[in-house]
């Protein structure tokens, strides 16, 4: 049986139906087309799949799509600034070659969202902490922290 | 060295932004009008002849639309040596091998008929190691080779085999020397976004697939040969490769489940979809190889090394694929890593029943220069020689070639030991740590592609339009390893156009010029030598066009300049003798005069240049291309001889370790490495490069294995099996780049996408060594390993 939820994604009610099995990333990828966010795993392990509910960073491959209802989701479609330019924190990513094939991106750059919302100036321990969840194979994480510093500074420097 | 105007510079790449905003389209997220979802039942027992399938029960679920196996589909061979199948008839070799497949309207469907197939098997014994392969009287995991003929033994017939001066004089004349065996396990590639394909015939029954592969080309050749085995004489596919999430050797062959996906879409008429979950993945997916490597050698009582003996054993799994030619790569590092003068290779490769394995970066050199740099570590205690001086002294030189018949153009080995020996500290820090110790390891890899094929080539095509954008075609593929970023900037620098200008295809054999393939860290210099050819080609033509067009078009813009600068006197020029072929010159998307005036209506836009050469009677559109075959050769891999790159890397990378003797964990406090670059093209793609690799390295050191029991693998998912988080990697890395630039290579540069991870593990196990006396020779180091170790030394 179907079930309709409401919820804000990226700051639009929406409403869709879900079966009781299917999880958040379903209803993003599967009902709502939007591939921006990744499954890796669907274990909880690689956290491809980060999304911000209500300002926490979740692995939507867990979450089930029931519990969505009333909620406020952000997914990386919603990140992106007006007029189609990239956020600050987005294009730190792309300006210190922390992307390489792309994947594990959109996961990791929400969880450093959820980090940096809550605590603007992280210490790289807790730059680390934050990012734990959140597998990369290609890019060794150097220049993801580089990216984490860069855009802290430039956000802080903007507020 | 010339003045770049983009090269060396920090360019971002030109996927970044697309793949920050989740929009970068990978097989994924890819979706065609009336995709079916096909799924694969495997078989779960490693060596079974099959008495029945029964696939009743999964056909009358509704919205099951095909349920094929072996009986009721063409029989499709693949693989290295033809010996895997598609799908299996008679019987399963491995605990993974295919044996129906379903395709459903939905993937949940396709799951359920898949758990609904019931499949009746004999089991048989299996063999799970290469020593019981080998041994008298073991059952034949293939009783008949590809072409039916008998086998009476499980060795795989490929022969990798070297030998150079005179071993048995080498070893008289060696004051010391050490044996010693040395392993290494099964390692996942562990792309984050897993294997999978879309299948999609057309009406004249021409097929084409999105695929996740390195080699779109020679898929072509497989697929077209597939497609001829289905009855489909003479019919083409076409494969385009969406963004990748990671490839790491895992594109090198092409695989069964594309197969699968193949005959799915013929039987059922629709696009299929097969996607890996991540347990498939972990589970079903080809691995890196296992082996095991002997050797021994010895130097003279001034450490020169005299002779070296290596023997690889190879557990090859069931069946063969390209990844069983680890050995054509494991061959450099035992010919040519140091000068060694005697020398003798030999590696076989043995069928089991354990999964069979493919392409893993580095290729078997990982594997080797373990074995080698630890082996020359106990080679230097055993003489009483420092082991950086025992490196040292035994350093290659360049111009020299190697007895693997290896033409070393530049060779940064002595600069890269210099530069690790001093960021390391080792002169303080060597033999002087209580439970801290340092060590290290260097490299010798293919730098300038690797003639494994017939053909080691690539080609491209540059296309103008109207507007001075410049289009790429080149079959190169970008896995996330920066491809795109360096043809963009090399394409910029070889042009003369701003980087913004040039935009890449997708990679598509409809569209794309052959290339052999993306491996070997061959992209760089292929894509950057091709462009460079293809660039000069587009030159000419233009400048050959602007000696008539360029001093029409800019006498154009002179007297617009003058409508709006009134008064203004332009500078005499003669333009018969300005607007000669050899004096033009393009730069930032502008074409001029070489040292012209500097006034601005000299300067004639790109974009507008093609329009004026386009839009007239008998107009024309720009477009060159080029094929370029580097100047390497196919070696001889049984006689272990040939030049098979046109240059090579070296590197060595030190590490200082803290092992703490209660619990046998191993800490990396720092970590440098430095690798010979030819020339830094992308500083940040580079960087990345390395890093990355680090961290396969790292993983690959302490704590990656695939652990399996009967064939089967135990460990498939990412809590079992531990590649490395952000919180491992929080240590200093020092890199070092060494920049000798290469005459083979473009703008001086050379391949450099393996090499990062092929020395850390050595490196990391010699400075254990140094830290606490404990040697390991089997991957990875655990701290189970370690401290069983530490016990023996007490108890001595
Ligand atoms: S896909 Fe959700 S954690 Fe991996
Ligand atoms: S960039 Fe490839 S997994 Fe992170």
């Amino acid at each position: 049986m179907k079930k309709e939820i409401l919820f804000s994604l990226n700051g639009i009610e929406v409403s869709v139906f879900v079966l009781g099995h299917e999880r958040l990333i379903d209803v993003l990828r599967k009902h709502l087309s939007l591939t921006g966010t990744k499954e890796g795993c669907g274990q909880g392990e690689c956290g491809a799949c980060t999304v911000i509910v209500d300002g926490r960073a979740v692995n939507s491959c867990l979450y089930p799509a029931l519990e969505i209802s009333g909620k406020s989701v952000l997914t990386i479609e919603g990140l992106q600034g007006p007029e189609h330019r990239l956020s600050v924190l987005q294009q730190a990513f792309v300006d210190c070659g922390a992307i390489q094939c792309g994947y594990c991106t959109p996961g990791m750059i929400l969880s450093v969202k959820a980090l940096l919302d809550s605590n603007p100036k992280p210490t790289e321990e807790e730059i680390r902490e934050a990012l734990q969840g959140n597998l990369c194979r290609c890019t060794g994480y150097v220049q993801i922290i580089t990216a984490v510093k860069q855009a802290a500074r430039h956000l802080l420097e903007l507020s | 060295m010339t003045d770049f105007r983009f090269i060396g510079k920090r360019i971002s790449r030109p996927d970044g932004p697309d793949k920050a905003a989740g929009k970068a389209h990978y097989i994924h997220d890819l979706k065609r009008p009336g995709m079916l979802f096909g799924k694969i039942k495997f078989s779960q027992h490693a060596f079974a002849r099959i008495k029945h399938i029964d696939t009743s029960k999964a056909e009358r679920i509704p919205g099951v639309k095909a349920v094929i196996t072996a009986q009721n589909t063409p029989e499709i061979r693949i693989g290295f040596l033809r010996d895997n199948f598609a799908l299996k008839k008679e019987k399963v070799r491995q605990y993974r091998d295919e044996v129906a497949a379903v395709a459903a309207i939905d993937p949940d469907i396709a799951e359920e008929a898949v758990e609904q197939i019931r499949v009746e098997y004999e089991i048989q014994p299996g063999i799970f190691s290469p020593d019981e392969a080998l041994q008298k009287g073991a059952p034949l995991i293939h009783e008949n080779d590809s072409r039916g003929r008998a086998r009476t033994d499980n060795i795989v017939p490929i022969k990798f085999h070297h030998e150079s001066g005179d071993l048995g004089a080498g070893r008289r004349s060696a004051k010391y020397m050490v044996e010693g065996e040395y392993s290494t396990p099964l390692v996942q590639q562990s792309c984050m976004g897993t294997a999978g394909c879309i299948a999609e015939f057309d009406m004249n029954r021409n097929l084409t697939l999105w695929a996740k592969t390195q080699i779109p080309f020679l898929a072509q050749r497989d697929f077209n040969r597939a497609l001829s085995d289905m009855g489909l004489q003479d019919k083409n596919t076409r494969v385009i490769v969406p963004t990748l999430g990671g490839a790491f050797g895992t594109g090198l062959d092409t695989h069964t489940y594309e197969y699968i996906t193949i005959l799915l879409a013929f039987r059922t008429g629709h696009p299929v979809k097969i996607l890996y979950s991540r347990e498939e993945e972990f589970a079903y997916l080809s691995p890196r190889q296992s082996s095991q490597i002997r050797i021994l050698q010895g130097c003279d009582s001034n450490g020169k090394l005299v002779f070296r003996k290596v023997e690889v054993l190879q557990d090859n799994g069931a069946y063969t694929s390209w990844g069983a030619t680890y050995p054509s790569v494991m061959m450099l590092p035992a010919t040519s890593l140091y000068r060694v003068p005697n020398v003798f290779f030999d590696a076989r490769l043995v069928y089991t029943n354990n999964t069979y394995c493919q392409a893993m970066r580095g290729y078997g050199n990982p594997e080797l220069t373990w074995a080698l740099e630890s082996n020359l570590d106990e080679l230097a205690e055993e003489a009483g020689i420092d082991s950086y001086e025992l490196r040292r002294l035994n350093c290659n030189l360049p111009g020299e070639t190697t007895p693997m018949g290896l033409k070393i153009s530049t060779c940064g080995l002595k600069e890269s030991l210099e530069s690790v020996v001093k960021k390391i500290e080792w002169k303080k820090k060597h033999k002087k740590g209580k439970n801290r110790g340092v060590g290290m390891a260097s490299l010798i890899h293919v730098g300038g592609g690797a003639r494994i094929y017939k053909s080691d080539a690539s080609g491209i095509i540059l296309k103008l339009d109207d507007f001075g954008n410049v289009y790429v075609y080149h079959g190169g593929v970008e896995m996330g390893q920066g491809l795109h970023a360096v043809l963009t900037t090399a394409v910029a620098e070889a042009l003369g156009v701003r980087p913004e200008k040039v935009f890449i295809n997708p990679t598509d054999t409809g569209t794309c010029p052959w290339d052999v393939g993306t491996h070997a860290s061959r992209g760089t210099f292929m894509a950057g030598n091709a462009t460079l050819l293809a660039a000069d080609k587009l030159r000419t033509k233009i400048f050959e066009l602007a000696t008539d067009v360029y001093p029409r078009e800019v006498k154009k813009s002179l007297e617009k300049y003058r409508k709006k600068n009134p008064g203004y006197q332009p500078p005499e020029i003669d333009f018969k003798k300005a607007a000669r072929l050899e004096n033009f010159d393009i730069k930032d998307g502008y074409l001029s005069i070489k040292d012209g005036p500097a006034e601005p209506w000299l300067n004639l836009e790109l974009g507008r240049f093609l329009r004026a050469v386009h839009f007239r009677s008998q107009g024309q559109m720009l477009t060159a291309e080029a094929f370029y075959d580097p100047p390497n050769e196919l070696p001889d891999f049984e006689k272990g001889y040939g030049n098979i790159s046109a240059t090579y890397v070296y590197g060595t990378q030190g590490v200082e370790v803290e092992v703490d003797t209660e619990t046998g964990e191993v800490k990396i406090l720092r970590l440098t490495a430095a690798h010979e670059v030819g020339k830094v093209l992308n500083p940040e793609g580079l960087k990345g490069q390395i890093y990355g690799a680090l961290a396969q390295g790292i993983g690959y050191a302490l704590y990656e294995e695939l652990k399996t029991e009967k064939g089967r693998i135990l460990n498939p998912n990412f809590k079992d099996y531990k590649i490395p988080t952000i919180q491992e990697m929080d240590f200093p890395i020092d890199l070092d780049f060494i920049e000798i630039a290469d005459e083979f290579g473009p703008f001086g540069a050379k391949g450099i996408a393996e090499p990062g991870l092929v020395p850390t593990a050595p490196a990391i196990a010699n400075a254990i060594y140094d830290a606490v006396g404990v040697r390991i020779r089997d991957l990875p180091i655990t701290p189970e390993k370690v401290l069983a170790e530490l016990k023996k030394l007490e108890r001595r």
